[in-house]
């Protein structure tokens, strides 16, 4: 075994792309991992509200090859609803039974030998329902709300949590504020649209009441607690397994777990496997989306551009069940509310309300397209206001580089950056100023404008901020939470065989490749001599409450943990050869595979000292232990729980991109064109620019998505509109931009071990805001919701035209 | 025309990859449930359903067509190639490589589809490109190396 390279920085290739290209990979609804599975369909709700009068199974249960049809109470008695992550009494269960919220909610399971079969028996199940008023309203309802058009009896309104903070002075700063500018956003429901719906085998045992369930879940783990506590069991009888391969989640498949609950009662009560796999119709009903948010912006300035205060009245549409994690969209980005500006005067009020749309839960970017979009908007609205470039607004606001580390007014600790720099290379490399001169010409219809936006992207998220919903008082009574951690197992065989085992459980991001590098580098072998494992467990993986996939936590905290592991390992070689050579440890390193000491090469490799380890035990020196076989959490101290006067470090690191966009907007027909895409990133040290460049491709595809064409649109009785990919509209080649320009600015961050920051999100924070600045650009109009779909932008210039009318 | 009563089997016989099958299928047995449940090809992948997302694209007589808008009977006495097939051919090996070298994979969901029009379609020009790969949906990467891999191809083709 041996290597030159070092692999980590370097755009490797990708290990998973093999098996993928062949079509080898293995997805959930590939896998049969029991014999004897049997398979399920669910019946959902038509209305958004209704109550359950009656529900009719016989005939179902009649049909030719049924083997069992439960109801949401069947279901139900089961189990203890799933834990919720605010004090007001929501019953979230996986299934309705008594009333429906939300159209797509679950109301009856059948198990059939085949799901063609189930769906049949379906259409066999009669329900009744007496419908009740929908309440869609995100903004409470300053009045009392008519009873019957409570979600949830005894939550007043519908509000399932509120908070407010202030930190600094804000209300004192905005009545002193020499110019004080107020506005309103909206930023829509969305979701991730996977290309692989949900899917879950659930396995009960009766003799011994275990649950193995297996479905495409990708953490964060803190629910595993949550999935045990619902089924009425103790912890380590439910097993979660996700296979190797997830056909992407962007978020949203953390959400299955109520679905891995459900099937796993059903496994129960019906006393075999079952096998459920969502199809795309029961996806965009039922599974997850973002919130949709309102935001209620007031900011005070000087007359110089200086930003003196921040006022944010945030209104989190949860859906009908405040499901957990939330109202973690709200507390995400608590840290980073002021973005990459120095305001220490903040006041926030957050309101979770429930209304009739299904429950909501992790997209892509989580909070960060709901903060800065309205914030990056109002930069450049009071730019406009005020008279000043939109980027000298910036720079005048922004974070000095001897700043860092910077802690902001909520708490977050800004551990590196340099803010100006990456402006500067993003503003010559989209030729920002040769722009700016060209953007007042027209042609014909076509209107042009440039958008600017400045994104502070946090990544590994602190598993304390959402207890920021909680009152310090009602924290005190509770266990402090905090931490990122991550876990990893590196290990060898007899022969030197070297596997590693993550916790990260990925979904397309190429963490096998990336672990490889890190490992291969850490025992200075070649990348093939080491096996990726990428399987969850909970049984056998070492694993925590934050493991799993999401908040681009693989460079600021899985990374640091299979180093971790690995220079264990390292370490462990290196102390058996120090007492086989009776020399001292610090005089040994590992070069090429073999044991070094200084420039001379050993007899010892590190094939040989594994034998030794396997083979010959009983030689051990004293102190170590049989077996190479080294575990590594991983977790940042700075990432602490919130602190009584309510300030978070909500994530481990903080990176920062600019995105600057020029389009052209149609007058006449409302059509956008990107015509030119510029994102310059700083995160760090790139573990692998190719995989890097990968996410930021992807990132600005599902952000530009999010600006221009996607919405979960619901009509005023809680009716989905846009139920299938023919309504709601993903971007195809087509939607995107030919001219794309990135690069990096890499200010590498002293806290990650291997000097890296997350990078996967900050397009999707960043593209709806900077678009939406264009679009203002061109039109000399303010943009205040998305997404920008011709029809909006065709009534935003009418809406305008008869603003302009009524003040002449 | 093929006349069969509902819940009644037919029978079907068609070339899948170049072996023969015969099977007894339902009338309504969706083209890619049969691949995929009956014959255990699960390289083809099920998006939507509904026509839109290309990820259950394989080739019908040689011509790319989703499996999920056909019926299993209605390829009765037709050769289907799935990408377990695909992965046989001679071109496949410089596909592969381009997608990968590109980065044009990412959860890999959709890649199958992709691969078997990008195997059929030889002689496209750069704009045809767009046009195809624009009958597939990938949400991972923004199609940036998906389209790079194939103007890659068709670069080597032409000599460039």
């Amino acid at each position: 075994m041996t290597s030159e390279k070092t692999w980590i920085g370097r755009p490797v290739t990708r290990i998973e792309d093999g098996r993928l290209i062949r079509g080898e990979g293995r997805f959930m609804a590939d896998i049969n991992p029991v014999p004897g599975i049997r398979h399920a369909a669910i019946l959902r709700s038509p209305y958004a509200h209704a109550a359950i009068r009656s529900i009719n199974i016989q005939e179902a249960l009649l049909r030719n090859g049924v083997l069992g049809v439960f109801t949401g109470e069947m279901i139900n008695r089961e189990l203890n609803p799933f834990p919720v992550g605010v004090s007001a009494p929501v019953n979230y269960y996986p299934i309705a039974h008594s009333k429906v919220r939300y159209v797509g909610e679950p109301v009856a399971v059948v198990v059939a030998e085949n799901r063609y079969v189930a769906e049949d028996a379906l259409r066999d199940i009669v329900v009744h329902y007496d419908t009740l008023p929908s309440s869609m309203d995100i903004e409470p309802a300053k009045g009392q709300l008519d009873p019957s058009a409570l979600l949830h009896e005894d939550i007043l309104n519908n509000v399932a949590s509120s908070r407010r903070f202030e930190y600094g002075r804000c209300e004192k700063e905005l009545k002193q504020a020499e110019v004080v500018l107020t506005n309103r956003f909206r930023y829509p429901r969305n979701t991730a649209v996977p290309i692989e719906t949900y899917g879950v085998i659930a396995n009960y045992e009766s003799h011994s009441d275990y649950y193995t369930i297996w479905s495409n879940f990708h953490g964060p783990f803190t629910l595993h607690s949550v999935m045990a506590h619902a089924l009425k069991i103790d912890t380590h009888k439910l097993r979660l397994c996700s296979p190797s391969d997830i056909g992407g989640s962007f978020g949203v498949k953390s959400a299955v777990y109520p679905y891995a609950v459900l099937m796993g009662v059903v496994s129960k009560l019906v006393r075999c496997p079952v096998k459920w796999v969502e199809d795309r119709l029961e996806h965009m009903q039922g599974s997850s989306s973002a919130t949709q948010r309102i935001t209620d912006v007031t900011m005070g300035l000087s007359c110089g551009g200086k930003i003196t205060a921040l006022k944010l009245v945030q209104y989190d549409d949860v859906g009908a069940y405040i499901r957990a994690p939330e109202p973690a969209t709200l507390y995400r980005t608590h840290g980073n509310l002021t973005g990459a500006y120095d305001i220490r005067n903040v006041l926030v009020e957050n309101y979770a309300v429930m209304t009739n749309r299904v429950p909501t839960g992790l997209i892509r970017g989580f909070g960060g397209p709901q903060l800065y979009f309205p914030l990056e908007r109002m930069i450049d609205i009071a730019a406009r206001h005020l008279g000043i470039d939109p980027v000298d607004m910036r720079r005048r606001n922004f974070i000095r580089i001897d700043a860092f580390p910077y802690t902001t007014a909520s708490g977050a600790v800004y551990d590196s950056g340099n803010y100006q720099a990456v402006l500067e290379q993003a503003l010559e490399k989209s030729e920002y100023n040769h722009f700016r001169h060209q953007r007042s010409e027209t042609s014909g219809s076509l209107r042009y404008g440039l958008g600017v936006a400045a994104v502070v992207e946090p990544s590994g998220s602190n598993m304390g901020y959402v207890s920021l919903a909680f009152t310090p008082t009602e924290r005190m009574a509770q266990w402090p939470k905090s931490g990122a951690a991550a876990a990893a197992t590196v290990a060898i065989d007899p022969l030197g065989g070297i596997s590693v085992r993550l916790d990260s459980v990925p979904e397309g991001q190429g963490h096998e490749t990336v672990a490889r590098q890190i490992v291969a580098d850490a025992l200075t072998v070649p990348m093939d001599a080491v096996r990726v494992i990428v399987e969850m467990d909970t049984a056998t993986s070492a694993w925590t409450v934050s493991s799993g996939s999401y908040s681009s936590r693989f460079a600021s905290a899985g990374s640091g943990a299979i180093l971790g592991a690995a220079q264990k390992v390292r370490d462990k070689l290196l102390v058996l050869a120090a007492a086989k050579l009776g020399i001292d440890v610090s005089t040994l390193h590992l070069h090429q595979g073999w044991v070094w000491q200084d420039k001379q090469k050993t007899v010892w490799s590190l094939r040989r000292l594994a034998g030794s380890i396997h083979w010959n035990p009983a030689d051990m020196p004293k102190g170590i232990e049989a077996g190479i076989h080294e575990t590594c959490y991983f977790t940042l101290p700075q990432v602490s729980a919130p602190s009584v006067d309510d300030r978070i470090n909500s994530s481990a690191v903080y990176g920062f991109l600019i995105d600057i966009v020029k389009l052209a907007v149609d007058i006449e027909t409302g059509q956008i064109r990107i015509l030119d895409y510029t994102t310059v990133h700083d995160a760090g040290t790139l573990l692998n620019p190719l995989l890097a460049q990968g996410q930021i491709y992807g990132g600005i595809a599902f952000g530009i998505g999010s600006a221009l064409y996607e919405e979960l649109v619901y009509d005023n009785n809680g009716q989905l509109l846009t139920g299938s990919l023919m309504d709601y509209f993903v971007p195809t080649i087509s939607e995107m931009p030919k001219h794309l320009k990135l690069s990096h600015h890499s200010t590498p961050t002293e806290l990650t071990p291997l000097g890296a920051k997350g990078l996967g999100e900050g397009n999707v924070m960043a593209a709806p805001a900077a678009i939406a600045n264009a679009l203002s650009d061109a039109l000399g109009i303010e943009v205040l919701h998305l997404p920008l779909t011709p029809q909006t932008v065709f009534e935003l210039m009418h809406s305008h035209q008869r603003k302009e009318a009524t003040r002449t | 025309m093929l006349k069969v009563k509902h819940d009644e089997l037919a029978t079907l016989n068609m070339a899948v990859n170049g072996h023969y099958y015969r099977r007894a299928v339902e009338s309504r047995l969706l083209l890619v449930d049969f691949l995929r449940d009956e014959l255990g090809l699960t390289g083809t992948h099920v998006g939507c359903e509904q026509g839109i997302c290309g990820a259950c694209t394989v080739l019908i007589e040689g011509v790319p067509a989703r499996s999920c808008l056909h019926f299993a009977l209605s390829m009765k006495g037709k050769e289907i190639t799935t990408i377990e097939g695909l992965s046989e051919w001679p071109q496949f090996p410089a596909i592969a490589e381009a997608l990968s070298r590109r980065h044009g994979v990412q959860c890999g969901f959709c890649t199958p589809g992709i691969v078997a029009s990008m195997i059929t379609e030889e002689g496209v020009s750069e704009e045809e490109i767009d046009v195809l790969l624009a009958g597939h949906l990938c949400r991972c990467t923004g199609y940036v190396g998906i389209r790079q891999a194939w103007q890659d191809i068709l670069a080597k083709k032409e000599g460039k």
